[in-house]
C-alpha cells in the first residue's frame, strides 16, 4: 500500500505500549516484530489469572493479550497487530513480502498456523492416552504439510519463510514452535523429529539463533516449569467437565483444549 | 500452477458466504472472471490441485496461480489490481479495524451459526450456541453504532466481508428461536442498505433459499 504522510508522522509521534504475558507466544510475536523493526515500546505484564481492568477496557471483545496501544487506540490479535506495524511504519523492515502472491501465501500459512497447527499442538498438551496419540498424528500431518512447502513448494530453497530474512510467517510460526521442544519434554511425546521434518527442524534452529529471537523468547527452564504446571492443571481438570472453560489461566497456546466444545463445528467438511 | 488457463477464475459454491465475498469484490472492481461452480460432494481435480491443504472453496486463480481463503483473496485483489477501486482503506488503523472485525464475524457469527444447525435442538450445547450468536450479533450492532456502514460513511472491505452472513440471519433466527430484528435492528437496516448495492444484490441468495440449504445440511450432517 502507498506510504501516506499522515501515517508516517502519526507513527513517529505517538508512543507504543504493549500489554502481554511473559509466557504467551502471541505476545512474543509482537515483541519480536517490534524489535525486528527497531521500534521502541513500553511493556506491561498482565497476570492472566487476574486480568487488569485496563486490559479488559482495551480489549473488551476478546479480553486477551497481546494488545498494542498506539496513539490512544488499542489493537488486539497478534497477526492483525503485525500487519498494522507494516502499514503504520512502511519505512521499517517489512514483515510481509512485496509480491502480492507471496503475501497471499504468507497470510494463508499464518492462518494455518493459528487455525490448525496451534490447536493440534494444544490438544497434545491437554490430553493423554489414545486422545493424545490422535492429536500427535494431527500435529505430524500439519508439520508434514509445512515440510512439503519447504521441500518442493512455495518456500523451496529458502532459509526462512520470508526468504533470506525472517518475515511475518517466521514470526508467527516461530513464536509458538519453541513450545514443541518444551511439550516434548513435559509430555514425553515426540513432536518434531529431525529425521521426519529436517527442513522445519533446521528452520527452527536458525530462527531461534537470531539475536532478536533470543531476546524475546524466555529461558527454557522458565518455560518448562510453566508448562509442567499447566499440564498438571489441565490433566486435573480433564475429568471435571467444563470447569476449564471458565478458567482465565491461559495455557501456552491460550486455548485449553480440554475446554473445547464437542466436535468443533469448524472441522466439519461443509466447505461453504 | 494449479490451472493452465490465463485470466481470472473463481472456484466457488453458490451459497458460500466466503465465495460471495469474492464475487462482490470482483464486481466492485469491475474485474471480468470466469465463475467455476464446484461440486463439493465430488471435488474436481482442479480444486484438489488448487487447494490441496484444505480442499475448500473459494479459490481465486490468477493466470492459473491459486489464492486460497476469502480474506486473503480480497487483499490480493487490492494488491494485484491497484488500478481498481480499493476495498481496504488506506489508513493503517482503519485497515486493522477492518481486518479485526472481518475476523470477528468469521470466528463468532459463522462459527456459532454452524453449531446452531449442527447441534441437537433443545440440548444445552445448542442453547449455548444460540446465546453466543445473540451476543455476537449484539457486539456487531454496537460496533456499527450510528454509522451508515461498518466501514464508516461508505461501503468498504468490512461491509463486503460481513454482508454475506446476513443472508443466513433468517436461518439463524429460526434455528435459535430468536428475532434478529429485535437483537440487532441497526444491523438489519445496514444489511438492507448494503443489499441495494448492485454488487451485493447480484451475489447474495434469498434468505429462504439459504434456509432451505441449511435444512439440507442439518439432515445430512447434523447431530441426531
Amino acid at each position: 500500500m502507498e506510504k501516506t504522510p499522515e501515517n508516517a508522522s502519526q507513527a513517529a509521534a505517538a508512543p507504543l505500549k504493549l500489554f502481554g504475558s511473559w509466557a504467551s507466544s502471541y505476545t512474543h510475536r509482537v515483541q519480536l516484530a517490534l524489535r525486528l523493526k527497531g521500534l521502541e515500546f513500553a511493556y506491561a505484564e498482565e497476570d492472566l489469572g487476574n486480568k487488569s481492568g485496563e486490559l479488559l477496557r482495551l480489549n473488551p471483545v476478546y479480553k486477551k493479550v497481546p494488545v498494542l496501544v498506539h496513539g490512544g487506540r488499542a489493537l488486539p490479535e497478534s497477526v492483525i497487530i503485525l500487519q498494522y506495524l507494516d502499514d503504520a511504519w512502511p519505512e521499517t523492515r517489512p514483515l510481509l513480502p512485496a509480491d502480492a502472491f507471496d503475501r497471499a501465501l504468507a497470510r494463508f500459512w499464518c492462518h494455518f498456523a493459528d487455525d490448525k497447527l496451534g490447536p493440534a499442538v494444544g490438544a497434545v498438551f491437554a490430553s493423554t492416552g489414545e486422545d493424545q496419540e490422535a492429536a500427535v498424528r494431527q500435529v505430524h500431518e500439519n508439520l508434514a504439510l509445512i515440510e512439503a512447502e519447504l521441500r518442493d513448494g512455495a518456500f523451496r530453497g529458502r532459509r526462512f519463510f520470508g526468504g533470506d530474512d525472517v518475515g511475518l510467517l517466521d514470526v508467527v510460526l516461530g513464536c509458538g514452535s519453541y513450545w514443541l521442544a518444551v511439550f516434548e519434554e513435559v509430555t514425553g511425546v515426540r513432536l518434531v523429529d529431525a529425521d521426519a521434518f529436517p527442513l522445519f527442524h533446521s528452520w527452527l534452529h536458525d530462527f531461534e539463533a537470531l539475536d532478536e529471537v533470543r531476546e524475546t523468547i524466555p529461558a527454557i527452564d522458565r518455560l518448562l516449569e510453566y508448562a509442567r504446571g499447566v499440564r498438571h492443571m489441565l490433566l486435573g481438570l480433564a475429568g471435571a467437565g467444563d470447569a476449564a472453560a471458565s478458567s482465565t489461566t491461559a495455557t501456552p497456546t491460550e486455548a485449553p483444549a480440554a475446554a473445547a466444545p464437542p466436535a468443533p463445528a469448524a472441522d466439519i467438511a461443509v466447505d461453504i | 500452477m494449479a490451472g493452465e488457463k490465463k485470466g481470472l477464475h473463481l472456484l466457488d459454491f453458490w451459497v458460500s458466504p466466503f465465495g460471495q465475498r469474492c464475487r462482490i469484490a470482483l464486481a466492485e472492481k469491475n474485474l471480468a472472471y470466469e465463475p467455476l461452480e464446484q461440486d463439493l460432494s465430488n471435488k474436481s481435480d482442479l480444486l484438489l490441485r488448487a487447494n490441496p491443504v484444505h480442499k475448500k472453496i473459494p479459490v481465486f486463480l490468477h493466470d492459473g496461480r491459486p489464492i486460497c481463503e476469502s480474506l486473503a483473496i480480497l487483499h490480493y485483489l487490492d494488491e494485484a489490481f491497484p488500478e481498481t477501486p480499493a476495498l481496504l482503506p488506506s489508513d493503517a488503523h482503519a485497515r486493522a479495524h477492518a481486518r479485526l472485525w472481518a475476523d470477528y464475524a468469521d470466528r463468532k457469527v459463522f462459527e456459532c451459526g454452524t453449531r446452531l444447525w449442527r447441534l441437537k435442538e433443545g440440548g444445552e450445547p445448542q442453547a449455548q450456541a444460540r446465546r453466543e450468536m445473540v451476543e455476537a450479533l449484539r457486539t456487531l450492532e454496537a460496533e456499527l453504532g450510528d454509522k451508515a456502514y461498518l466501514a464508516g460513511e461508505a461501503f468498504g472491505f468490512l461491509d463486503l466481508a460481513v454482508v454475506p452472513f446476513t443472508a443466513w440471519f433468517l436461518a439463524y433466527e429460526r434455528l435459535g428461536e430468536f428475532s434478529v430484528e429485535e437483537v440487532c435492528p441497526r444491523l438489519v437496516a445496514w444489511a438492507r442498505r448494503c443489499g441495494e448495492r448492485e454488487s451485493v444484490a447480484r451475489s447474495l441468495h434469498p434468505p429462504e433459499k439459504v434456509y432451505e440449504f441449511v435444512g439440507y445440511l442439518k439432515n445430512k450432517y447434523g447431530d441426531k
